[in-house]
């Protein structure tokens, strides 16, 4: 393709769907389509050509429109449904020209909506995934075409770092930095990953993105690799998630037929390709050394760093490996310039972050935030608070290797310094919403679980320690704790912190620590109604003691 | 990049489906780094993985057969047993387990008297457990034959399982 041939496309493709005046967005994705959003849109289509306005009304399939809970979602035009069952598909088009189908509508002025700033999410439910013309129409590449004609590698790298972009994987390790680590690392080929093992139980930001604008993702590796001077990229993808795999996979080939990815991209000297590596279940696969030996075909274990993968990665050459959500900033980075991007967010923290607000909360789906909005406002505006009348209690974030925040903290800023002080981490976006009748040492045993089954056992702090710490805390949710296990569980989890190889044997004491330190009550109460019923049983035995003792 | 020798030997039985893992290994040049992508076409084809197909992709792409069985074994996602006719996943990820997916599994577990991992003695329903599928807006999850079944009771659950095995259509 050539440079001039991307715009003409993308007012092509903007013409075609100028001709629709009503235009019907579908949600396609693994929730909706769970609930049938696809039987939903044939419905519609069906009905589209009964009532004869086949001329006139577009129907489309796009990602995620946010409220997974109340899906599956269908927007036609302004309006937003929700709870859509095929049998509306008759009312919803015939709708178009008059009166909203009342019962199904959702509110679309509500905080969920209002309150969230849209980057990484700008064209998901707005664009059809399965479709490069259409993502062209949105402006899918054309950062990628301003770099490649217009900046020089060592431009895109200090834009990125201008813009103050930091990993969204979880550690918020400045991409920047990154970049121009790989860009000045020695040796050849180079190459660019792009992390998608979104193993974080209660997470699906990631796979969010790669479903509803898979285009999105290419691009920013397409500039990464740019910058870098790499050749090849691999997108590492949890084998669970299938939808997301086959959109990713369709996207590539498109791409590479549209000449947007493959060799001498819009006529410059610059090569690169992409291929898809599926994960196969592993959470440790999440970290960047567990991957790299995965994509090379073998057990995922990590290894000690340094060397970091930026000098000696993928085949010991160097790699720049960035998360799903990280490389979905970039393309708007580019287009808009480091110090738009710059003016969202906190000091530290810049930017929005998606997160995936599920538990026990009414609106659950995914949300994108600026950095810095509180707690209190995503979980009771954005969230719209507890449902059934229960109280909050606490809420989860960075999944197994975050901790548990009560309510007295709910008004400290999201950033990664702030979440960091209350012994949790941002992590991948999870946020789990827990009300009162959650036990808090039951869900620090559900982390610990978690991360002892997950343990890839090649260090022993980690493949011994998380098994020892998940017996004590079973011992104390089975009501048979004594203070002597607290006490070692405290030692333990300083002792795993410090003594483990990588990430996850690291982190993996924060949900037991920081429910130790917010909820110790519950692990008291437990430990001491324990402690009761061993009294009472000593003096029950004692007394059957007494009475047999009298006998000769 | 160095070329790789195709398989040496033939594949283990005359099924068609063997084909579709050659092709595999074939797009992957017989590289040893496409171990996990072969394995994963050999699931997709017969379900899991035996002894003599594990044997024939050791051989194919050149890797020690321990490796094969070290790879197999070590992600969750590969089974070397057979699956049953058709397989009920529980997720016991985050958001499923703070709203009642342990009770869902409980459930299931004790109307077919099954337990995690394994297979009913008619062969027909097979019990799993997910660290999580992603669809945590629906939560409490199941998946039933590749279906995701979201925000089930455990009754309702159950009787999803019953219509299921039943062969009639999912509602």
């Amino acid at each position: 393709m050539k440079p001039e041939e991307l715009e003409l496309m993308a007012e092509a493709a903007r013409k075609q769907d100028g001709k629709y005046t009503n235009h019907i967005c579908v949600c396609m994705e693994s929730g909706c389509m769970s609930s049938q959003s696809d039987v939903l849109m044939a419905q519609i289509q069906e009905q589209i050509k009964q009532q004869g306005c086949a001329d006139s009304v577009q129907v489309k399939p796009v990602g995620c429109l946010g409220l997974c809970c109340n899906g599956p979602l269908v927007r036609a035009d302004d309006r937003l449904y929700q709870n859509v069952q095929a049998s509306d598909a008759a009312a919803i088009v015939a709708s178009l020209k008059g009166q909203p189908v009342t019962h199904r509508l959702c509110d679309t002025g509500q905080p969920f909506f209002t309150r969230q700033k849209l980057i990484v999410r700008e064209h998901s439910g707005r664009i059809d995934p399965e479709n490069i013309v259409d993502c062209i129409g949105h402006d899918a590449y054309r950062s990628l075409l301003k770099v490649l004609t217009g900046m020089s590698p060592q431009q895109v790298v200090g834009e990125i770092s201008n813009s103050g972009l930091r990993g969204r994987g979880g550690a918020g390790f400045p991409t920047g930095l990154k970049w121009a680590t790989v860009a000045k690392a020695g040796g050849t080929p180079k190459y660019v990953i792009c992390n998608g093992d979104e193993g974080d139980p209660g997470a699906f930001m990631d796979r969010s993105v790669m479903e509803g604008d898979p285009h999105r993702v290419l691009e920013g590796m397409a500039i990464a690799a740019y910058a870098v001077g790499a050749e090849h990229g691999v997108i590492y993808v949890r084998a669970e998630y299938p939808l997301a795999v086959k959109r990713l996979t369709k996207a590539i080939n498109q791409a590479r037929r549209h000449d947007l990815l493959g060799h001498e991209i819009f006529g410059t000297k610059f090569n690169f390709n992409i291929e898809v590596r599926l994960g196969a279940g592993a959470f440790v696969c999440g970290e960047e050394t567990a991957l790299i030996a995965s994509v090379e075909g073998n057990r995922g274990v990590p290894r000690p760093r340094p060397p970091y993968p930026a000098n000696k990665g993928l085949h010991g050459c160097p790699t720049l490996i960035n998360n799903v959500e990280t490389f979905g900033n970039i393309p708007a980075i580019i287009d808009r310039g480091a110090a738009w991007f710059a003016s969202i967010g906190t000091e530290k923290s810049k930017g929005t972050k998606v997160f995936a607000l599920t538990g026990k909360i009414k609106n659950s789906g995914l949300i994108e935030v600026p950095m810095g909005i509180t707690l209190r406002e995503i979980i009771f505006d954005i969230g719209g608070g507890i449902p059934d009348g229960k109280a909050f209690k606490a809420v989860q974030t960075g999944g197994p290797s975050g901790g548990c925040i009560p309510e007295s903290h709910l008004d400290q800023p999201v950033d990664y310094e702030s979440l960091m002080q209350l012994g949790s981490i941002m992590g991948s976006g999870g946020m789990i919403v827990m009300d009162e009748t959650s036990n808090m040492v039951d869900v620090a045993r559900f982390f610990m679980e978690f991360c002892m089954t997950e343990s890839c056992g090649k260090c022993v702090p980690c493949r011994v320690g998380t098994y020892e710490m998940h017996e004590l805390l079973n011992r104390i949710c089975e009501g048979v704790g004594t203070q002597d296990d607290l006490h070692l569980l405290r030692e333990l989890c300083e002792m795993v912190k410090q003594t483990s190889l990588c990430g996850l044997g690291q982190s993996a004491p924060n949900p037991v620590l920081s429910t130790l330190r917010f909820f110790e009550n519950e692990y008291r109460d437990l430990i001491e109604a324990a402690q009761k019923r061993r009294e009472r049983d000593e003096q029950v035995a004692n007394e059957k003691h007494v009475s047999l003792e009298v006998l000769p | 990049m160095l070329l790789h020798a195709p398989p040496v030997s033939p594949p283990p039985t005359s099924d068609k489906r063997w084909k579709i893992v050659e092709t595999v290994m074939r797009r992957n040049d017989f590289q040893p780094e496409a171990l996990i992508e072969t394995l994963h076409s050999v699931q997709q084809s017969f379900g899991y993985l035996d002894e003599p197909s594990m044997r024939w992709v050791a051989g194919s792409l050149h890797v020690p057969l321990s490796k094969v069985f070290a790879v197999a074994t070590f992600y969750h996602f590969f089974s070397l047993k057979p699956q049953g006719h058709h397989t009920c996943v529980v997720c016991l990820g985050t958001a499923c387990y703070i709203k009642g997916g342990r009770k869902l599994l409980e459930e299931v577990e004790r109307h077919y008297r099954l337990s995690e991992g394994k297979t009913t003695s008619d062969g027909e329903l097979s019990l799993m457990v997910a660290r999580c599928i992603g669809a945590c807006g629906l939560a409490p999850t199941a998946v039933l034959d590749g279906q995701v079944n979201g925000k089930r009771s455990p009754a309702e659950l159950v009787s999803a399982i019953d219509k299921m095995l039943e062969g009639k259509v999912q509602p």
